[in-house]
């Protein structure tokens, strides 16, 4: 199989966080553990006009981003006992959590705040893209819940060829570091 | 190699029991419960292989997905209880079902053979918005059984609008079906956020109009996540000034002659002094209003942006591209209503949209409330209330203290002429509701007033947590959840469709639906068999499923229902709103007086009230607003909004939803520089009706001079009877807005200072 991987449909994310509660309710996660977060940013800013009329150049756009089981993942290259692993067949990013020690070392190496510590088990936990649900032919928890239809996920170079190589807006980090399988159709207030 | 994860588990043991939520949210979305040993696993949403333009997927928000922590919330109350402390001081013991019954019987004896049926009341209330058997419905079902009760009309998300559209087109039902909105060029979200409201399937045809070609433009107070997702221009705007915006929209459509002059003249009336009713006196037109000929105000851009903030520039630009892309939709939504002048908003919009011609238009928008509906379910038979009472909902306070003096005049229905309310409210059912204290307006004084006995005699609540209002019953009932009990579930408008909200589990602790247990009251009553009609809940429910299949051939069965959960009716079409008025006015008149598009209005005009009820929408500076003497001593207008994460006061104690959208509020970066106020300090927001207190977001999301608040906190006060919560209701009037007698909840003015 295909490496997977993510399209977000930025330019259309409302930000409503239904993709980051449909997550926490599939993995049973609690309070403080997001495998996927919507991060919000904003520019600009109000001037007086002498008509006590208000001119703004306000910009502003949300960011819907999971673990982007990239092709160089420094959470698995850091890994000090092999838990955190990619996956031969479809390149997802997991924990075997037999292994974890719960160091959080990877947590400090990935530039997307993906891996996420989970103080009850006292291991790491992370998106697996819902691979239990894609075996069933069913969709992973986030994409099934977006009221937008902003995010799929699938083979990456299908969606590269749907959607194009834009792994990199205002907010990220440099696609460099890891190689995500990460594709964006960027916001209009979110280009570099 | 490392051995595979969690992935390969089967879950094969779970069970998939469709069901919807019936708390008053926008989306009544299809809730799919995976239930595993009795207990709710996860919830999924519509996952429906068809998700097009005329049958999307009806997907669950953020809210509907966290229903989890709503339904095994621990701190849900368990069993009956009876207040033992001060009234509103939230002390309680523990009591049987059956005294708890036996109180209430009792009580409502004797306050009805005391002050008579009159004096008998359910509050407004909406967390359970199930269609069918609703303790809002079944109260009244039981109360007209038995010698009637006081009634209400109107809503507190809507009054404003409800009331003064008809004055307009005849009806509230001014919206079209909204797969029209792809044939649209320009959309403007008026004060409109379905991005969080969910207002129906309105963020699925919004994307879809957008990817068609159509602008969005936002005019709005603050930048919402619905402009961000889809608008391509942010129009901010100070609360309150949408009619000086608008009033100046049409300055510039009429002297550039931009306006549909024979839409004008062929449809509608007032408009110019050519097309008045009879007998009204020279220059009330709106072209006499907008070119100042009576009070010498030309309403230009110049005039109008020192009113609103917006600069005179983008107001020409807003008009023109309003009035030259044909055709163009103006949706409002119900924020900008819920003002003290909220009735103009709503008049000024439809205006804007007889101006250009856009009414009866497929991707043109009628604007005003923008009722719709063009399916429906068969309805439970309602008994009628024997005392034909009503009064605004938003009044039950007045009708608390003084009723017996509230005539036609505050809006009560159903008095002849010179007679008042026979008495005042004694007793109160507050049934899945908030909106006895926390959700109505001034939360001190009305705690003032639910705290003396005198007034109030007795008051019953039932509810699934200790909420703010719970707090002030004299017998507390522990309320099951949709998840325990059957009803039928409708949107709010748009959407083609039906879900049967079915019982997933059994009740909780000692939890009852109110259904159940005013059945039990209604037998020590003598009238149980007329009330349940022989029939539980899930019997209503299945009643509605076979009586809608008697007139609708294609409806689901009864065993489709319970498998899918969901009935969609399909449309190859749009239905537009007054298209038939519009292509053959001769047949087809509207509903109005004059049978045209009345800009102006003969029966507003007869209010005799020309100041606070013109004839023709106008901008009327309110006594809360950024014109008024008040803001020497309170110098910010304070908004409320509907906040992602709530729906209403429900889920206020959900934790995932605290971490998905936290209780601050939104502070401009000015604002907050003058008063030396940083990012999340907590911050004192207080006017001569109360103190809260609230962590500050400091954001340029948000107009200058405007701070916001979102709705629905729980109030909580300290000591010193400061809220600390951050529950807007503690800074809202009980005065109402002239017209609809509605709850002006946005129209505030505050200062805020730093802790």
């Amino acid at each position: 199989m295909a490496q997977l991987g993510f399209y977000i449909d930025q330019a259309r994310c409302i930000g409503c966080e239904a993709c980051v509660i449909a997550c926490k309710d599939k993995n049973d996660n609690p309070v403080g553990v997001n495998f996927r977060r919507v991060y919000s940013f904003e520019e600009g800013s109000f001037t007086e006009d002498k008509n006590g009329s208000f001119i703004q150049n306000i910009q502003s756009y949300f960011l819907s981003i999971s673990c982007n089981h990239c092709d160089e993942p420094k959470c698995v290259e850091n890994c000090p006992t092999t838990a955190m692993f990619k996956r031969e067949e479809d390149g997802v990013v997991v924990v075997d959590q037999d292994k974890c020690v719960g160091c959080r070392y990877c947590e400090w190496n990935c530039p997307y705040g993906a891996p996420q510590y989970n103080e009850e088990l006292g291991k790491m936990t992370k998106c697996d893209l819902c691979i239990d649900l894609l075996e069933k032919g069913e969709r992973p928890a986030c994409e099934g819940a977006c009221p937008v239809r902003a995010i799929e996920i699938g083979p990456i170079d299908e969606l590269r060829a749907k959607y194009g190589n834009v792994s990199e807006v205002k907010g990220l980090p440099t696609a460099s570091i890891t190689k995500p399988n990460l594709v964006i159709n960027t916001h209009k207030d979110a280009s570099e | 190699k490392p051995k595979a994860v969690a992935a390969t588990q089967k879950d094969d043991e779970e069970t998939i029991i469709p069901t919807c939520g019936t708390t008053n949210c926008g989306g009544r979305c299809l809730i799919k419960t995976h239930v595993k040993d009795g207990k709710i696993v996860r919830i999924t949403t519509d996952d429906a292989e068809e998700d097009s333009l005329i049958c999307p997927q009806i997907r669950a928000c953020l809210r509907g997905r966290s229903y989890r922590k709503f339904v095994y919330n621990p701190n849900r109350l368990k069993y009956p209880m009876k207040r033992v402390g001060k009234r509103g001081e939230g002390k309680f013991e523990r009591i049987s079902w059956d005294e708890a019954i036996d109180t209430i019987y009792k009580e409502t004896k004797r306050i009805t053979d005391k002050y008579g049926p009159a004096s008998r009341y359910s509050t407004y209330a909406s967390g359970n918005w199930g269609g069918i058997a609703s303790g809002r419905t079944m109260f009244k079902k039981l109360m007209a059984l038995t010698g009637g009760y006081l009634g209400y009309h109107n809503t507190y998300s809507s009054a404003q609008t409800s009331n003064a559209t008809p004055y307009t087109y005849g009806t509230g039902a001014t919206g079209s079906s909204l797969d029209s909105l792809v044939n649209s060029k320009l959309i403007i979200l008026w004060g409109h956020n379905p991005a969080e409201t969910i207002f129906g399937t309105s963020n699925f045809y919004l994307k879809r109009a957008k990817e068609a070609g159509a602008k969005i433009y936002v005019v709005d107070p603050r930048y919402t996540n619905s402009g961000i997702g889809l608008a391509d221009e942010w129009f901010p705007i100070r609360p309150t000034t949408d009619n000086a915006l608008m009033d100046a929209m049409t300055y510039v459509i009429l002297t550039e002659k931009l306006h549909d002059k024979d839409f004008l003249d062929k449809y509608c009336i007032g408009h110019d002094e050519d097309h008045m009713p009879e007998n009204i006196p020279e220059g009330e037109s709106l072209e006499s209003y907008i070119l100042g000929k009576k009070d010498g105000i030309e309403k230009t851009p110049e005039w109008a942006e020192k009113i609103c903030g917006l600069p005179a520039n983008k107001i020409r630009q807003l008009a023109r591209d309003y009035a030259m892309a044909k055709p163009a939709a103006l949706l409002q939504g119900y924020g900008p209503q819920r003002h003290m002048n909220g009735e103009q908003i709503v008049r000024g919009a439809t205006v804007l949209a007889s101006l250009t011609g856009n009414v009866g238009k497929n991707g043109g928008w009628a604007s005003g409330q923008g009722g719709f509906s063009r399916t429906s379910v068969a309805s439970v038979p309602q008994v009628e209330n024997p005392l034909g009472i009503t009064i605004p909902c938003f009044l039950w306070t007045d009708a608390v203290t003084h009723g017996t003096e509230m005539s036609a005049d505050d809006g009560v229905r159903g008095l002849k002429d010179g007679e008042t309310l026979p008495s005042n409210i004694k007793l109160i059912f507050n049934l899945a509701g908030n909106a006895l204290l926390n959700q109505h307006g001034d939360i001190n004084e009305t705690a003032k007033i639910l705290e003396d006995e005198s007034l109030v005699e007795f008051i019953v609540v039932s509810d699934v947590f200790m909420t703010p209002s719970a707090k002030f019953a004299d017998i507390l009932l522990p309320s099951n959840t949709f998840f325990e009990r059957h009803d039928i579930g409708l949107p709010w408008g748009y959407g083609d469709y039906a879900i049967l909200s079915q019982k997933v589990s059994e009740n909780l602790y000692e939890s009852k639906s109110d259904y159940e247990w005013l059945t039990l009251l209604a037998e020590k009553m003598g009238v149980k068999d007329k009330f349940t009609e022989g029939k539980t809940e899930k019997d209503w429910a299945r009643w509605v499923v076979e009586e809608t299949k008697k007139q609708d051939p294609s409806f689901s069965t009864w065993e489709q229902m319970q498998k899918n959960g969901i009935h969609k009716w399909k449309f190859d079409k749009p239905t537009i709103g007054f298209e038939k008025q519009i292509n053959d006015p001769e047949n087809n008149p509207f509903p109005t007086p004059s049978g045209k598009i009345e800009i102006f209005s003969k029966d507003l005009w007869d209010m005799d009230n020309h100041e606070e009820i013109p004839a023709i929408p106008k901008h009327i500076a309110v006594g809360e607003g950024p014109e008024s003497e008040l803001t020497k001593k309170y110098p910010l207008q304070m908004i409320g909004w509907h906040y992602k994460r709530r729906c209403h006061s429900i889920h206020d104690n959900n934790p995932w939803m605290e971490e998905a959208g936290k209780q601050e509020m939104w502070v401009n970066e000015m604002d907050a520089q003058k008063r030396n106020l940083k990012d999340g300090d907590i911050a004192k927001v207080f006017n001569d009706r109360g103190v809260v207190q609230i962590p500050v977001k400091i954001t340029n999301k948000i107009v200058p001079g405007v701070v916001a608040i979102p709705q629905g906190a729980w109030y909580t006060p300290n000591k010193d009877g400061i809220d600390t919560r951050g529950s807007i209701n503690v800074l809202t009037t009980l005065k109402p807005s002239p017209l609809a007698k509605g709850n002006p909840q946005h129209t505030n003015l505050v200062e805020v200072e730093k802790i």
